[in-house]
């Protein structure tokens, strides 16, 4: 849907081929691209406009690097300048000499403190600690029975107390004896969770800094929700002015929103954002890594994280086995070929792969593939190989007829299905078999993933 | 159901899209030369539309939104309709107006003696259940019976949540286990409501990020189940936005409405600072109409939507 900004770079660059330095002129439709681009993501405007007369100086009288164009040249300085703004700094909490820490939690309403507070907690019992969690919503209905059910499902500690009345004094008795109660249980952490408020609402602002004044906390963290929009300075600026904040959370980073709102929130507090929330199960907190959140931004994709998850989650030693057999004169058998198809579903759905990959060069179409990709056809192919016999998937020429129609029935598939995977593996094995002929470049054009 | 609606027109773009790219370099540089126009007069120049193009963007239009509405101001400057800034702003209201007031209102066809569905949906965390204790106030104040149905069986405590609004509502909740199918769940609040003849049957639904494909088809499965059950059921469908909500708004409305078959709006928090003006980039490419704002945690919290009174708040 985005085109994408190297594109639009590219395209208000055509009339700079030829010239060598950029100058205010020639740079002046780019800068109106990556101005739009910026807004698109929810960048704060006025953020936008300091961001683009920061890129305007550094861009000026610049030699365009030989190796880039014009266009990627510009796109490498944005990428640089928003990186800077980000900080380099990412996930650290800081942890009291004397425990319990305390972790306030703070944010508006549905921004996913309640959540969050049980990742976290999640996060820092698997790295040896002990927290404990308490929560001071006393005003939304249900929320001290959410965080109850969290702690349970994570298996942490949870200070419930009794309250009787929905007010201040309340919430100040519930925090005062949750720390008692996180030393006496000899826990290392105590995490706040506290109720949402809107950042004009001054008597709830009140309450959060009489918190901080009886707690005197590490970490004062700013819960925000990715897909916020230009209100994001409003509230951000509010709760730091009130609090100080010393850090953020981005949740529900596993959407679709660009996340300028990053950018935005790192602005007006100066504070760097810590975690980000990747997904509904309690280990979706991720630490934040400002280079790829640029990439998003930008609509560059998240390769690197892609890069990271692949690494974490594939068996290295029996992909380049695959590879090797592959490329050899034996070619890979049906075997092989399940068993690389069950690496690459450990991956997730092909859609969130998809989503990650840029949306330029020679992934510029697979942004809109990806709706059409249906994880189930993976399940037919790998059901299709299930039921075969082990003698059959090593041998596939032997896979005549009458094979077919008992393979069929077996995986619930016809054999039209049947016929089409055999078909595409053969193909696949000749053209891998091929891969070490110099031929093969002009093979790769005509290559097609079964059941894609 | 999910290519029909809209996926069909984004893959290939249409002739006029095309021609509309083909000439966005000319109309660009002609409306430079408009506002070079504009200039010349004394009190409408290029530093007026400059701030009314950052109050647009800055209550969350969108550039596209913000572009559109301010050619269509720059043309009728130009047809010198306008003469001084306070008009130029009265145009520019009219123009928004214009594109709230133009949604697609569908009457309810709703059969008599059966209750009338209504499905919350929503991203995480905008105030769904909070929307519904509140819709069910305000249909009890109107002397209606209603059932609530809670099938948000995955967020913790998320039936304890809007037990306590049935308690506050007068409300009866039909409800299963947590960790139970939704569509379970509301096939049994549609049974109950209808031994019971009540007015309105609302069903909470879980929080879903637009993007989550399974979850999505629940969705679908839900609307399946309701539609077995009366033919034009669910009679709404409701998308519940946060006003902070920035240009992410539009894709949820857009995969929502594949999904879920949303016919409105439910915008929330809009007594923060936040202005929600995503909602007419919605109005105007999906003509969604918004039916409701929520304004306070209180259960009173929640009014009809009023286009006059929402453009006006854009430029507070």
């Amino acid at each position: 849907m985005f085109e994408n900004l190297t594109d639009k770079l590219q395209r208000a660059f055509k009339n700079l081929r030829g010239q060598g330095t950029l100058t205010e002129e020639n740079i002046g439709e780019a800068l109106k691209e990556i101005r739009m681009a910026l807004l698109e993501a929810d960048v704060n405007f006025k953020v936008v406009k300091e961001l683009i007369d920061h890129i305007r100086e550094k861009a000026v009288g610049q030699e365009v690097l030989t190796a880039l164009s014009p266009a990627e040249h510009v796109v490498k300085i944005v990428r640089d300048e928003l990186i800077n703004v980000l900080g380099k700094d990412t996930a650290k909490l800081k942890f009291s000499s004397q425990p319990p820490t305390i972790v306030l939690m703070a944010g508006l309403q549905g921004s996913g403190k309640t959540t969050t507070s049980g990742k976290l907690a999640n996060w820092l019992k698997q790295g040896g600690h002990r927290p404990m969690l308490v929560s001071v919503d006393v005003y939304r209905p249900a929320a001290r029975e959410q965080l109850k059910v969290v702690a349970n499902a994570i298996n942490a500690k949870i200070y419930e107390g009794k309250v009787e009345e929905s007010n201040t004094a309340t919430v100040e008795r519930l925090v005062k004896e949750a720390r008692r109660e996180a030393i006496n249980n000899a826990c290392d952490v105590l995490i706040v969770d506290t109720a949402g408020r809107l950042h004009i609402d001054e008597q709830l602002m009140d309450e959060m800094q009489s918190l901080k004044k009886i707690l005197n906390p590490q970490e004062i963290l700013f819960v925000a929700d990715s897909m916020t929009g230009q209100d994001a300075v409003r509230s951000a600026d509010e709760f730091h002015k009130k609090l100080t904040l010393t850090g953020v959370i981005l949740t529900k980073m596993d959407g679709d929103a660009r996340g300028g709102a990053a950018l935005s929130i790192r602005n007006v507090t100066g504070q760097p954002i810590k975690f980000i929330g990747v997904g509904e199960k309690y280990d979706a907190l991720e630490p934040f890594h400002p280079d790829r959140i640029v990439g998003r931004i930008l609509g560059m994709g998240d390769i690197l994280s892609l890069i990271e998850k692949a690494e974490s989650k594939l068996d290295k030693s029996k992909s380049e086995e695959f590879a090797r057999k592959a490329m050899s004169s034996d070619g890979f058998s049906l075997e092989d070929f399940r068993g690389q198809l069950r690496q690459v579903k450990k991956l997730g759905s092909l859609q969130s792969i998809i989503g990650m990959m840029p949306k330029i060069g020679p992934f510029a179409n697979m942004q809109q593939a990806a709706d059409k990709v249906d994880d189930k056809q993976l399940n037919r192919v790998e059901a299709i190989i299930n039921s075969m016999t082990s003698h059959e998937r090593e041998h596939h020429e032997i896979i005549n007829g009458s094979r077919r129609k008992r393979i069929a029935r077996g995986s619930g598939t016809t054999v039209q299905e049947v016929n089409h995977l055999l078909r595409q593996y053969a193909q696949m094995r000749k053209m891998f078999k091929s891969m070490s002929k110099p031929s093969f470049a002009r093979r790769m054009a005509g290559m097609k993933m079964p059941g894609m | 159901m999910i290519q029909t609606l809209f996926g069909s027109t984004e893959e290939k773009p249409s002739f006029l899209k095309r021609m509309k790219e083909a000439v966005t370099r000319t109309r660009e540089s002609l409306s430079e030369r408009i506002e070079d126009v504009v200039a010349f007069r004394k009190e409408i120049d290029r530093e007026t539309l400059d701030d009314l193009e950052a109050t647009l963007l800055s209550a969350d239009l969108g550039t596209a939104t913000t572009a559109t509405v301010l050619q269509a101001l720059r043309e009728k400057v130009d047809r010198k309709q306008v003469a001084n800034v306070d008009e130029l702003k009265r145009v520019l209201k009219e123009e928004l107006l214009a594109i709230l007031n133009s949604t697609n209102e569908r009457p309810v066809q709703k059969v008599d003696g059966e209750p009338e569905v209504i499905l919350v949906v929503g991203v995480n965390g905008t105030g769904k259940t909070t929307s519904i204790g509140k819709l069910t106030h305000l249909l009890r104040a109107q002397g209606k019976t209603v059932l609530l149905a809670a099938a948000d069986t995955f967020r913790a405590a998320a039936i304890e949540q809007l037990e306590i609004w049935g308690d506050r509502t007068g409300a009866e909740v039909i409800k299963n286990k947590p960790g139970g199918d939704p569509a379970a769940v509301l096939f049994d609040a549609l049974q109950a409501a209808k031994a019971r003849k009540t007015d309105y049957v609302i069903v909470d639904t879980a929080g879903r990020l637009h993007t989550k494909t399974s979850l999505m088809a629940e969705l679908e499965k839900m609307r399946r189940t309701a539609q077995r059950f009366s033919a034009t059921a669910p009679h709404e469908t409701l998308l519940v936005m946060d006003a902070t909500t920035g240009q992410n708004g539009l894709q949820q409305a857009r995969l929502f409405t594949q999904s879920a078959g949303v016919t409105g709006i439910v915008l929330t928090k809009l007594d923060g600072t936040a202005k929600g003006g995503v909602v007419v980039a919605i109005c105007k490419e999906l003509g969604l109409p918004v039916r409701y704002v929520g304004v306070g945690e209180k259960a009173g919290d929640l009014l009809p939507f009023n286009s006059q009174d929402f453009v006006n708040s854009l430029f507070d």
